[in-house]
């Protein structure tokens, strides 16, 4: 099963929730946000939703900037 | 008298001792941007929002680590968008990011050369945040009519240049600034172009409500120092407006009386 996450391409070989990616990217105690398929998806629904093949996703983070 | 503590900064229902904002970009590293952060005196931190970096070691502290979202009001901001539909996602992604946090700068640019506002994307990202129930604050040109345009729609505070961004050259157009305030029924707040700290007076003196700036202090030889000179420059030219300033003569006028001189008068 392929994703696509921040622009890069991933394999997964097991059937993945949001929070178990997450957690593997080791950003589970970040300050990030997160959008699947181009919305937004609650930090709370992280664990109840299952990832598919085809699903783009993007973490976000504050970072410095004017 | 009247004094810095009876004369906040309003914004979206939130009153602020410090009326200079300022932004965390170019800093050399988080702790010299909590210094100057400290320095300046800033109660509100503009941040930028990016795809966190996949490699990333998690133990690696970030920005909001080091300059905490309880002390400091956070003010999320758009740069690097180019159109409507990109600044409303950001918007939505630090909303998310901040717990709810409605608070955002909205800044849509036109091109990467002059990074003028593209002003059409910002009425119209404007309009569905405010829709969709942000405070916008919101960077735009220094026209008068597109200023008011954004307060129309419901922003709570517009932001319009000095000058380009990062370009340090001060307040181009005070005349500009004057009109919009003149119109203004909600915080204007002169955001780029600052270069130092007198430049920061001039928009205070002009009767701005703030200041917002980044690249002034971060890209000084001593930031920390130029954060601390930002934040009198910001009080003493508000002082200033708030003095009311005497009239220009083109003439001089002499401090002394001319009477009672022991020596014949000319």
């Amino acid at each position: 099963m392929e994703l696509t996450v921040n622009g890069e391409t991933r394999q997964l070989t097991q059937p993945l929730s949001v929070a178990q990616l997450v957690a593997e990217l080791g950003m589970a105690e970040r300050r990030i946000a997160l959008e699947l398929n181009g919305e937004i998806l609650p930090r709370s629904e992280f664990g109840q939703t299952l990832l598919a093949g085809g699903d783009t996703l993007e973490i976000v983070q504050a970072i410095g900037g004017g | 008298m009247i004094q810095a503590a009876d004369d906040p900064l309003l914004i979206a229902g939130r009153s602020y001792q410090s009326r200079l904002i300022i932004g965390s970009g170019k800093y050399r590293d988080f702790e010299q941007n909590r210094a100057a952060l400290e320095a300046s005196g800033a109660e509100i931190l503009t941040v930028a929002i990016r795809r966190v970096n996949l490699g990333q070691q998690s133990g690696e502290p970030s920005l909001l680590d080091v300059i905490s979202p309880e002390r400091y009001t956070i003010l999320p901001n758009t740069a690097g968008c180019y159109n409507a539909e990109d600044a409303v996602r950001t918007c939505k992604m630090a909303r998310e990011l901040l717990n709810g946090h409605r608070l955002v700068k909205l800044e849509v640019l036109g091109d990467r050369k002059t990074l003028f506002p593209n002003v059409t994307e910002t009425l119209k990202a404007a309009r569905t945040l405010v829709a969709d129930g942000f405070d916008v604050m919101v960077y735009t040109s220094d026209d008068p009519l597109v200023a008011k345009e954004l307060e129309e729609i419901g922003c709570v505070s517009v932001m319009p240049l000095g000058a380009p961004i990062g370009s340090g050259l001060g307040i181009r157009n005070p005349y500009n600034i004057r009109m919009i305030l003149e119109n203004a029924t909600t915080p204007i707040i002169v955001d780029a172009g600052v270069g130092t700290a007198s430049d920061a007076s001039i928009a205070m003196e002009l009767g701005c409500a703030g200041v917002l700036m980044n690249t002034a202090i971060a890209e000084a030889r001593h930031p920390v120092l130029m954060a601390s000179a930002m934040n009198k420059a910001v009080a003493a030219g508000r002082e200033a407006f708030l003095a009311g300033r005497m009239p220009r003569r083109l003439y001089a006028s002499a401090s002394s009386p001319a009477a009672g001189t022991f020596f014949p008068p000319l």
